[in-house]
């Protein structure tokens, strides 16, 4: 599993935010465009892309991408 | 003893019975003099709830009712009718950029499709009788939607329809048709949600003046229905929510 491509997706999440915005350590909850509902997208993603279950409160304890990719990864 | 509210002498199909609102209502119907039907996929769950059955005379047969096959057998299976609760279900949650045919249709399929064929099937087969009542399980998810809850609406929405045409169409045989449209209960289906945090199911209980519902809360409502003392109420969509959707 590669970071690189998990910002991709992370940001193809997103419709307004630029996705040169995004890296690791980005605080994806500051951006204007992060809602509940986008957190519902980013957990529907993780099981399409990885199969993998997260949960809402997963994405409560993260803060940055690396943090959910983390989690991701150590579900695999 | 006077009792409007009596089961005694009906006999009574339950569809998802193995646990849950099915399960309960199974139950509760039984306590009221009612023999059962009862019918799920899970062979030992669905046992737990027939040796939980008051008195004689019941009968247990497994399906799966998403195929028509499984449909076409129950219907046969059964003996005259005097009621049928549809509670066999299940929940989904999908935002609307990652819905797949695949998950539209199997949501549809058991919530929807299966209700409707085993309507379908019991009515060819003659088993619902004169004066019948049939209930079947919905949603306020049918009118009260949230992100993610769009094929599961749907679903319910086109149920609710349903049960609409079989009480016009049904009336002339005093055979009722009703809805009824619980908001959350505590069920096993909630662990489907498992998107959900333990924080937001606390906060959005809160929004329930009563809180969450019991599933022996729907089946109280399920026995008014099957009773003759509702035998005016057909078409109906019965919400039941603790006051959630008031303000």
């Amino acid at each position: 599993m590669d970071i690189t491509t998990f910002i991709t997706n992370f940001a193809n999440q997103f419709d307004d935010t630029d996705a040169s915005e995004f890296t690791a350590n980005t605080k994806f909850k500051e951006l204007d465009e992060w809602s509940s509902l986008t957190a519902l997208t980013i957990i529907a993603m993780v099981d399409e892309e990885y199969n993998v279950k997260i949960k809402g409160d997963d994405i409560r304890a993260s803060q940055t991408i690396q943090n959910v990719f983390d989690i991701v990864k150590s579900r695999l | 003893m006077y009792n409007p509210f009596s089961l005694q002498g009906k006999t009574i199909l339950i569809t998802g019975a193995s646990s849950g609102i099915g399960r309960a209502t199974a139950i509760e119907c039984s306590k009221m003099g009612a023999t059962l039907i009862i019918t799920g996929r899970n062979k030992e769950r669905l046992q737990e709830t027939f040796m939980q059955l008051e008195g004689e005379g019941h009968q247990q047969i497994t399906g799966d009712l998403t195929t028509e096959e499984a449909i076409k057998e129950i219907a046969a299976f059964c003996p005259a009718l005097q009621g049928v609760l549809f509670c066999a279900g299940i929940g989904d949650y999908t935002v609307t950029k990652f819905i797949t045919s695949e998950k539209l249709l199997n949501v549809l399929h058991v919530n929807l499709i299966s209700p409707v064929l085993l309507t379908r099937y019991l009515l060819t087969n003659k088993k619902i009788q004169k004066g019948a009542s049939l209930v079947y399980i919905s949603s306020t998810g049918a009118t009260h939607l949230a992100p993610g809850l769009g094929i599961y609406g749907a679903s319910k929405g086109g149920l609710n329809s349903m049960v609409k045409a079989f009480a016009i169409e049904l009336a002339s045989r005093n055979i009722r048709a009703n809805a009824i449209m619980p908001s959350m209960v505590k069920t096993e289906l909630l662990g489907t949600l498992d998107t959900i945090s333990a924080e937001d199911w606390e906060k959005d209980e809160a929004k329930y003046p009563l809180g969450y519902g019991k599933p022996s809360d729907i089946a109280y409502a399920a026995i008014y229905l099957f009773s003759d003392a509702s035998k005016w109420i057909t078409g109906t969509e019965l919400q039941m929510d603790g006051g959630r959707n008031l303000q």
